[in-house]
């Protein structure tokens, strides 16, 4: 698979280690009420869709970023690339 | 299908037509007591342990495919009871021990063959964990023995023992592991559950669930209603896509598992061998192929086939362990699709939805634990109680801090 880097251009998917579907970037409220709730489905439950998946890849042997890649899960092919930091400060986030 | 030696003779000499299918293929009834969702090798030893061990026979299986299609035709053929944990080692074990009495039981020639699996070592550090999963797995009844170099060299004299980065230093030997001819299980227990009253439904996709005031009532298929007092999945693989028809989600990822078999060789390798270095284990199969497979491609698949990057690693761990290896063709390879849970460990367990149970998050293990998963599957639907090895594997044990993590690799599935 070959992941087109926003800032670097295409990229050979063996420079990056994936991390898992995109949803870790939000991150609960660790002082809401049901925190413990939130936390567990936040960190063991995934939708695992098969289609369309928003995940994080991080590029190690390259710039150190990390990605949101939109894959398709059947087919393997790579719809769309963004810096994760993108994603995250468009969802209100600091950095 | 009853089978003799007479019958044998019979169809040699009159051209073998007189062969019926191994099972029927009848139409779905109305309802059953209990309807199995998936056909693979989990889903009919189910039927045949809820047949053969509880009497409840008006069941159903459901497939989406045709029998042996799936995962059961897909993996390495590898059994063992080589786990360290209490949650885990009981249950393997008693898996392994109905494997060693299937054929027997299900009067089906399964090629079971406890041909051993030797873990390699190459560090001391991978010495002291080897020597304390065999004692965690003696004392739970099963077999081990730690060998040093000179014991690995006696068994296999090629594997390259002077590596500079990774020499072999010894090996943890489970003598009672080894392989099964795959398809055969599944046609073993297909046949056995067919015979004692189950309708084995193939082609027939489960669309959705009919649930009403907290109870599910039965399924939606692709061939109409099927009612059902108890509505168990077990599809492994695609756990995830069946399950959030009942609008559940699940602590499981899909990731693809590729593996490979070589062109046809003489016997050269009489057991399973694990790298300890490397993502390499192998077995030879006993029509000569050198089959062998290693890690997940490690992102989030559906796709019953992996990438190339993952192909050229396999490849590179058979070599730094079998040099003679450099000069074998490979003849083809495949991928499955695995549940990989949070921990690395298994579901068998109802969900809270009234009569729908849920088993999967099979990650690597579950060609081995077929039996076991029937047994224990059957058990909890013909009681309600779990079965005593199979009290772990709990869908609720993230939230109370239960997980059985064999790696201690966290909640992280592609690592497990």
């Amino acid at each position: 698979m070959i992941i087109n880097h926003p800032i670097l251009g295409p990229r050979d998917s063996q420079e990056f280690t994936y991390l898992g579907d995109a949803s870790l970037i939000d991150r609960p409220d660790w002082q809401a009420d049901n925190a413990a709730d939130q936390f567990h489905d936040y960190l063991y439950l995934r939708d695992n869709p098969a289609g369309e998946h928003r995940e994080l890849w991080f590029h190690e042997q390259g710039d150190r970023s990390w990605l949101v890649v939109t894959r398709n899960t059947v087919t393997h092919e790579i719809l769309n690339v963004e810096l994760a930091r993108d994603v995250a400060r468009a969802r209100g986030r600091s950095k | 299908m009853r089978y003799s030696g007479l019958k044998v003779i019979k169809e040699a000499l009159t051209g073998h037509k007189g062969w019926r299918p191994t099972w029927r293929d009848p139409e779905p009834k109305k309802s059953y007591d209990v309807v199995i969702i998936g056909g693979g090798g989990h889903g009919l030893a189910t039927a045949y342990y809820l047949a053969k061990n509880h009497n409840i026979t008006n069941v159903a299986v459901i497939e989406k495919g045709w029998i042996g299609g799936g995962n059961v035709g897909r993996n390495t053929t590898i059994i063992r009871s080589n786990y360290l944990l209490d949650g885990n080692e009981p249950f393997y074990e008693l898996s392994l021990k109905l494997w060693e009495g299937l054929e027997q039981d299900f009067n089906y020639n399964a090629m079971v063959s406890q041909r051993g699996i030797l873990n390699l070592v190459h560090t001391d550090a991978q010495r002291d964990a080897a020597r304390r999963r065999g004692n965690a797995m003696i004392l739970n009844g099963s077999d081990a023995e730690l060998l040093d170099t000179d014991g690995v060299r006696a068994m296999y004299p090629f594997l390259n023992f002077n590596d500079a980065r990774f020499p072999i230093k010894g090996g943890l030997l489970h003598r009672r592991g080894g392989t099964v001819r795959h398809d055969a299980v599944a046609w073993g227990y297909a046949r056995g559950a067919d015979l004692r009253g189950v309708d084995i439904i193939q082609n027939c996709e489960v669309t959705g669930f009919r649930i009403e005031n907290g109870k599910c009532l039965g399924v939606e298929t692709s061939k109409g209603f099927i009612g059902a007092n108890k509505v168990a999945s077990c599809v492994a693989g695609s756990s995830s896509r069946v399950m959030e028809r009942a609008g559940m989600r699940l602590p499981i990822e899909s990731h693809v598992l590729q593996a490979f078999v070589s062109e046809g060789l003489k016997p050269v390798l009489d057991g399973v061998i694990t790298f300890g270095a490397g993502h390499f284990y192998c077995s030879q199969s006993d029509k000569g192929g050198l089959v062998f497979g290693g890690d997940l491609d490690m992102y989030n698949s559906y796709a019953q086939r992996g990438n190339l990057p993952v192909v050229e690693d396999v490849m590179e761990g058979g070599m730094a362990l079998i040099p003679a290896l450099g000069r074998v063709r490979m003849l083809r390879s495949w991928g499955g699709i695995m549940d990989m849970s949070m921990d690395g460990s298994p579901f068998i367990d109802k969900t809270h939805i009234d009569g729908l149970y849920f088993n999967g998050g099979w990650c690597y293990g579950g060609f081995k634990a077929t039996p076991a998963s029937g047994w224990c599957y059957a058990h909890l639907l013909a009681t309600d109680t779990p079965h005593k090895v199979a009290t772990a594997y709990r869908l609720d044990r993230f939230r109370k801090g239960l997980m059985i993590d064999e790696k201690g690799q966290g909640a992280q599935p592609n690592l497990h």
